[in-house]
């Protein structure tokens, strides 16, 4: 059977160059391209030009000033504080919901555990738009969640410190439970993950050794499940800090996060450096984090 | 089994209602008679009458699902793609950068890709005069872009399960490489690229911050409608959209799990069965 | 059985293959004759796995050449080498029937009409007894049988060579020497060279025509079944295949037809059969196997008889395994027991006084 050449050098080379060429490529263009253009962006000079940006002119062809903002002017500062308080609050309080969730997870029996996991799963497939939503019909002035909370708090408190509602839409307070809401499910699934694979016998042998329940927590299961705890976090600190759509709809307009920022600075004030310098500044305060998960995963491996 | 503690069964129960007690109440309320969204006033089903009759509604809706199918279907070609790279080829010139990027752009925060991608086509607009007009393609380009590393990720875990010898058998067997492919890997691996392909379409219908960014006049996703809409305030006609997007896909996940479940419990029957019968 | 032609059938000259800086195969030569049953015998990572790799074509050797039936290999790619394996983990594929997975080759076969591919699937079938399974999928047969799937789709294109990688190693014991035999009379009936990797040394001893024994990426010995059990090369073949007891010994001279060897661990000089090339002073081992160890209460008449204590044994049925304590050495010894007894019929017990012989020519001389 003779064949041509180009048949051959596919079979032999082509196909592989293609499988691994398209989507290189394309990510390459759409991914690579835009994130160095918003990094060279980041050095600009701001111009009111269009596109309003240049280098060089009277600046040197390096403008470091929108980083030097981002260090000292204090909107970038209160809104980085913003948005890694926030974002820290919501990944502790996932982490105390969300760990005996996934132990209680992996107690429960069989047929249980397939329904409950399906029920943790189910909101990632639902629109995270409207389950933010869904909490701000439960926290307006006039729900019954906020009249049962009122009145909760009415019957605790004397009669002078009554409340006719409970403050809660554009609050911090109101971000950062609606990004518990919404990233429950990320600290769940990888801890459930960590703790499902654990050996059973283990907190058996440690209670026939003499611990006590809470002890055999302590020492067997909270130390193994370290990995799972350290991905849940990053999976739920990471998007929590570059949120946008949860401050916008629930947040207090005078304490903006970092998303916010980005966005004004770009939307309104057209100042593209400026916006590109907190976003790579953002960027840099997410590359530690993960780092350090990357770190313990690879350490992970190498344990095993 | 061990009997589970109160204490972990009462935050199980604790954390699926604050899961769940929102969007109960949210479904509730779309049933509401009372232009107040939150004040019940009786039940009615009018909310759902007028989201029908409300063109801006529909016109979003069809935006976003066609946006949805083209970019789920391209992500899902190109992520396949990449998930077979990944597991399969551990020696190429490039790997290290390539395999940072199907991994970068899962902790990119939103706001980051799209304010990358709108400078991006504002400057190769510029530049080349390409794209023209920001709209239903440049929505379609971002989101095949971030769609395509879930289904990435989804593959290349399912291909690190598959056994390689099955693809070298069929080699073996007189298949080149395509032939391979398309006979015995894309067909092993169906599942993982059927889920590949829901997750990333589900991904591209919710998107709102990215969409926000590359978005151009006239071209308005649901999302998009929806989030605007809110800002505004709770109002009931939300509600019923809501009602009806979740129902719709908790049917669709429920109905997916329940299948799923099935025939993998009739597969680990005959699997009994044929280990039985071992001869 | 294994008709040799002048000319080899398959011919490994100076293969190597390197991964970065690790050599898993070194400069190993082999000829392999047409019809013969061939094993590649090794631990893991003696790079067994790599040559076997190399002949279908997934790794292309570092450094020298193969030629199969004449032909040089070296760049024809794995589809087209006629050439098929039987992988170890079986690679059937989970989402065809058995029917079509041992079809599947077939369809790559240019002007085979599609009566004339369903006939020899069936054929298949039969020769493997897989017939009342072809609609099955493969998750609905037992492993037993998934390895008889994976052996008829190798064998459906009739290729001139049958890669077998560990081909038994997937089955319990039982089944593993059922199919044993059926994997000979299948080879014999098709007339299909076969090369089959293995660990383990009774499958090669069994199967084989040919052994060859692998270490660190070289070939150490190539002989039959009897040639590396009853006369290895080096003391590393000795100790693969089957156990033995070895000691270090000195050449003291020649008498007669046979070598005296000075063994200071068995306290003593012992006559073996002769070596040519040895010469008096020279340093060797002595390798002697557990079953060619003769036990007696008293001392037997002929040379190599040593005096020592029973201080271990082990009973298995048909036969038991002695430990024998002597002055300078501990030694394994087998020996069947034909009678049919109560433990009180035994040879020796444990702590009895007890002589070891053995006849000089059971003996190994190995100087490597």
């Amino acid at each position: 059977m003779s064949r041509g050449r180009f048949a051959r050098w596919f079979d032999m080379r082509g196909w592989t160059l293609l499988l691994i060429g398209a989507p290189y490529v394309w990510l390459v263009i759409l991914f690579l391209l835009p994130f160095l253009i918003v990094v060279a962006m980041s050095v600009a000079t701001n111009t009111p030009t269009a596109p309003p940006f240049s280098y060089g002119g009277d600046h040197p062809w390096i403008n470091l000033e929108p980083f030097s903002r981002v260090l000292t002017d204090g909107l970038y500062l209160r809104a980085f504080l913003t948005s890694i308080m926030n974002a820290f609050v919501a990944m502790v309080l996932c982490l105390l919901i969300g760990y005996p969730m996934a132990l209680g997870l992996t107690r429960v029996s069989k047929s249980w555990r397939t329904i409950l996991l399906m029920l943790v799963i189910l909101p990632f497939w639902t629109s995270f738009l409207l389950r933010v939503y869904a909490w701000m019909g439960l926290m307006g002035k006039n729900s019954w969640f906020n009249g049962l909370l009122t009145d909760f708090w009415n019957f605790l408190v004397p009669l002078d410190w009554a409340i006719r509602s409970v403050p809660m839409m554009h609050t911090n307070f109101a971000v950062v439970l609606v990004m518990v809401y919404t990233y429950l499910p990320f600290m769940i699934l990888p801890l459930y993950a960590s703790l499902e694979r654990l050996d059973p016998t283990l907190d058996e042998a440690a209670m026939d050794l003499g611990s006590r329940p809470y002890q055999v927590f302590l020492d067997v299961t909270l130390p193994q499940s370290i990995p799972g705890i350290i991905a849940g976090g990053m999976l739920v600190f990471i998007p929590a800090a570059g949120e946008l759509v949860i401050p916008s709809l629930v947040g207090n307009a005078s304490q903006p996060m970092i998303g916010k920022i980005i966005q004004d600075e770009f939307g309104q004030a057209r100042d593209w450096p400026m916006a590109s310098a907190v976003a790579v500044a953002l960027l840099v305060l997410m590359v530690v984090p993960t780092m350090i998960y990357s770190r313990y995963q690879a350490k992970a491996e190498g344990a095993k | 089994m061990k009997r589970s503690p109160v204490f972990l069964v009462s935050i199980l129960c604790f954390g699926f209602a604050f899961l769940y007690i929102p969007i109960l109440s949210m479904i509730v309320y779309s049933f509401n008679a009372s232009r107040l969204a939150t004040v019940w006033g009786g039940f009615s089903t009018k909310w759902y009458v007028s989201l029908m009759s409300n063109e801006a509604v529909i016109k979003a809706l069809v935006l976003s699902v066609q946006i949805a199918v083209v970019s789920a279907t391209i992500a899902t070609i190109l992520g396949t793609m990449a998930g077979i790279t990944l597991a399969r080829f551990t020696k190429f010139r490039g790997r290290t950068l390539f395999s940072g990027l199907v991994t970068a752009p899962l902790i990119m925060p939103e706001v980051i890709t799209g304010i990358s991608m709108l400078i991006f086509f504002i400057l190769m607009a510029d530049w080349i005069g390409w794209p023209g007009q920001r709209g239903f393609t440049t929505i379609t380009l971002a989101h095949i872009t971030f769609c395509m590393i879930f289904v990435t990720t989804v593959v290349s875990a399912r291909m690190v399960q598959t056994d390689r010898a099955i693809e070298e058998a069929a080699m073996d067997l007189g298949s080149r490489p395509w032939q391979v492919m398309f006979d015995i890997t894309l067909p092993v691996i169906s599942p993982a690229i059927i889920s590949g392909w829901l997750l990333a379409f589900t991904i591209s219908l919710d998107d709102v911050v990215i969409s926000s960014f590359v978005t151009g006049p006239g071209s308005t996703t649901l999302p998009l409608l929806v989030w605007s809409k809110v800002r505004l305030g709770v109002t009931p006609d939300i509600n019923a959209l809501a009602t009806l997007m979740i129902v719709t896909v908790g049917i669709g996940v429920a109905a997916a799990g329940i299948i799923l479940h099935r025939s993998e419990k009739r597969r680990l029957a005959e699997e009994r069965l044929a280990f039985r019968n071992n001869d | 059985m294994a008709a040799q032609d002048d000319a080899p059938f398959l011919r490994i000259e100076g293969v190597s293959k390197s991964f970065g800086t690790f050599e898993a195969v070194k400069n190993v030569s082999l000829t392999v004759g047409k019809g013969e049953i061939f094993s590649l015998l090794g631990g893991s990572g003696c790079g067994k796995t790599t040559l076997l790799r190399m002949l279908a074509g997934f790794e292309t050797p570092t450094k020298g050449r193969i030629f199969l039936d004449g032909h040089d290999m070296a760049a024809v790619p794995p589809w087209e080498r006629p050439v098929h394996m039987m992988f170890q983990s079986y690679a059937i594929f989970p989402h065809m029937t058995v029917e079509a997975n041992v079809g599947y080759g077939l369809k790559h076969e240019v002007g085979l009409s599609k009566a004339d591919r369903a006939a020899r699937v069936a054929a298949m079938l039969d020769l493997v007894q897989l017939s009342p399974f072809a609609k099955r999928k493969p998750h609905q047969i037992s492993g037993g049988q998934r390895q008889r799937v994976a052996l008829a789709r190798a064998l459906a294109r009739q290729p001139k060579l049958l890669l077998l990688d560990e081909p038994l190693a997937a089955l319990d014991k039982k089944l593993r020497e059922h199919t044993q035999f059926e994997l000979m009379s299948i080879q014999e009936r098709t007339g299909v060279t076969f090369i089959v990797v293995t660990h383990d040394q009774e499958e090669a001893m069994t199967l084989s025509d040919r052994i060859a024994v692998m270490d660190k990426g070289e070939v150490r010995q190539v002989g039959t079944p009897t040639e590396v059990y009853e006369s290895p090369s080096s003391r590393f073949v000795a100790g693969f295949i089957g156990s033995v007891n070895s000691f270090e010994a000195t050449v003291v001279g020649r008498e007669a037809s046979h070598l005296r060897l000075d063994v200071p661990a068995l306290g003593g000089e012992v006559l073996t059969r002769d070596m040519p090339g040895l010469v008096a002073g020279q340093n060797v081992s002595l390798a002697v196997r557990p079953e060619k160890l003769r036990i007696t209460k008293d001392r037997p008449e002929g040379p190599n008889c040593l005096a020592g204590h029973v201080k271990d044994l082990a009973y298995f049925g048909k036969d038991s395994l002695y430990r024998i304590a002597l002055p300078g050495a501990l030694v394994q010894a087998h020996a069947v027991n034909a009678r049919r007894g109560d433990e009180g019929a035994r040879i020796a017990d444990w702590d009895d006084a007890v002589w070891v012989s053995f006849d000089p020519s059971s003996a190994i001389v190995l100087v490597d």
